[in-house]
């Protein structure tokens, strides 16, 4: 156990590797390990802006759906009453259509049967006359005996 | 000069011996044959082995780390990185905890400590026969191959951290600041011989302290390597397995020890008082 050169020797030597590992070693993975912690913390941050963003997204879709879901009944609804509006309408029209042509057809029964009548009666006027000639032998005078002919006509 | 059947007090000299080249006065510039000529070289010789394989270690150290420090990346870090980052990150949490100025030198200088105390403590649980042997068989007369074994390589580093200590108190306080915490402190001005005796024995004792710790703590555990090894070879594994398990414990806590002590040293170092 003697003390020598060799505590020279060493502490040189020290000094060295420590300059070495100053100079060296120590910088680029102090750096690397500096970065690489900022490079984590920031994708932390994005993990967990994107986590927020997805709820956010997913809270939209589900309102949204909500809404589409009560539009589409809300259409269905409508559809449903207007469909049953239009088929009530075409079943008026079609109702007083057919009443229109009902009335339209009785009182041109009516006036034909009225027509008939008429000339039905001006006939039986007319052979009355001519049977009445018939009997009688002479000729009626129409206009002396118009009278008397609408009188029987009326009653016929 | 190889041993043939040692006595056990030869053998343990023998292992305690480093590999010594220097001035002998007889002799001249020569590797000294035993531990005699080894002290009577006195400083101007230097421990071959010592600096060898602790330079050898650093090389090592610092070899894997640049290895590192090339492929460091902000992305996935694999193999060398991941374990070089892993140091890093433990030196560097252990130095922010003590120290709280700014320094560019303080992490380093912590992990090279570290790392390269580590790997000087690592040589002792080599088989404490077997390295020895090998460079017998080659010729050299003693190999101790652990560094941390050798007070010189102990307070060559200590040596430096005080002289770091001194720098950084002059530097932060400047020369009157670093004065007057040695001689004004505890008992005023009235007392300065006293406080000068007291906070100078607190100065030195610092290096002093680190370098026997981790040199007293690896001595002795080889010591008892040795001693072990010198047991019977069926009782050797029964004494020797437990021993170097608890050695594992206590290379990576001396050398933590330095570590954290330096960097407590420097801390106090960069604070007023």
């Amino acid at each position: 156990m003697n003390l020598n050169l060799t505590l020279i020797g060493q502490l040189i030597a020290f000094t060295i590797f420590v300059i070495f590992c100053m100079k060296y070693v120590w910088p680029p993975i102090a750096g690397a390990l500096a970065e690489r912690q900022k490079k984590i913390a920031e994708g932390l941050d994005a993990a967990d802006k994107a986590a927020r963003d997805l709820a956010s997204a997913k809270s939209q879709i589900e309102e949204e759906l909500k809404q589409a879901r009560t539009q589409v009944t809300e259409l269905l609804e409508q559809a449903n009453k207007r469909s049953s509006q239009i088929v009530e309408e075409a079943q008026d029209k079609a109702r007083a259509e057919a009443e229109k042509i009902m009335a339209s057809a009785q009182a041109q029964i009516a006036q034909d049967a009225a027509q008939a009548r008429e000339s039905l009666r001006a006939d039986v006027a007319k052979l009355a006359v001519i049977g009445a000639e018939r009997v009688l032998g002479a000729t009626v005078d129409q206009a002396a005996h118009k009278k008397l002919l609408a009188e029987l006509a009326e009653e016929l | 000069m190889a041993l043939q059947n040692p006595t056990p007090s030869e053998y343990i000299q023998h292992h305690l011996t480093n590999l010594t080249y220097g001035y002998h006065p007889e002799n001249g510039w020569s590797f000294a044959h035993g531990a005699q000529e080894a002290s009577e070289m006195g400083f101007m010789a230097i421990h071959v082995d010592t600096m060898a394989w602790s330079v050898g270690l650093g090389i090592l150290f610092c070899w894997l780390f640049r290895v590192g420090a090339r492929a460091a990346h902000a992305g996935v870090p694999t193999g060398v990185l991941n374990f070089v980052e892993l140091m890093v990150e433990f030196v560097d949490k252990s130095v922010k905890e003590t120290f709280h100025g700014k320094s560019s030198l303080i992490a380093p200088l912590a992990l090279t400590i570290c790392c390269w105390i580590f790997l000087m403590n690592l040589m002792d649980l080599v088989p404490v026969d077997l390295v020895p042997y090998l460079f017998m068989a080659a010729g050299v007369e003693y190999m101790k191959i652990v560094p941390t074994t050798d007070v010189n390589a102990t307070l060559g580093m200590s040596i430096g951290v005080f002289l770091l200590i001194i720098f950084y108190s002059i530097k932060i306080k400047g020369v009157g600041g670093f004065v007057g915490e040695l001689t004004l402190q505890p008992f005023g001005k009235w007392m300065i011989p006293f406080n000068l005796l007291l906070e100078g024995v607190g100065l030195i004792a610092k290096p002093i302290s680190l370098a026997l710790r981790l040199f007293g703590n690896l001595y002795a555990g080889e010591l008892i390597f040795i001693l072990i090894a010198l047991l019977p070879f069926y009782l050797q594994w029964f004494l020797s397995v437990p021993w170097a398990i608890f050695h594992i414990l206590v290379i990576v806590l001396q050398a933590f020890i330095f570590m954290m002590l330096t960097i407590v040293y420097l801390s106090m170092a960069h604070e007023h008082h």
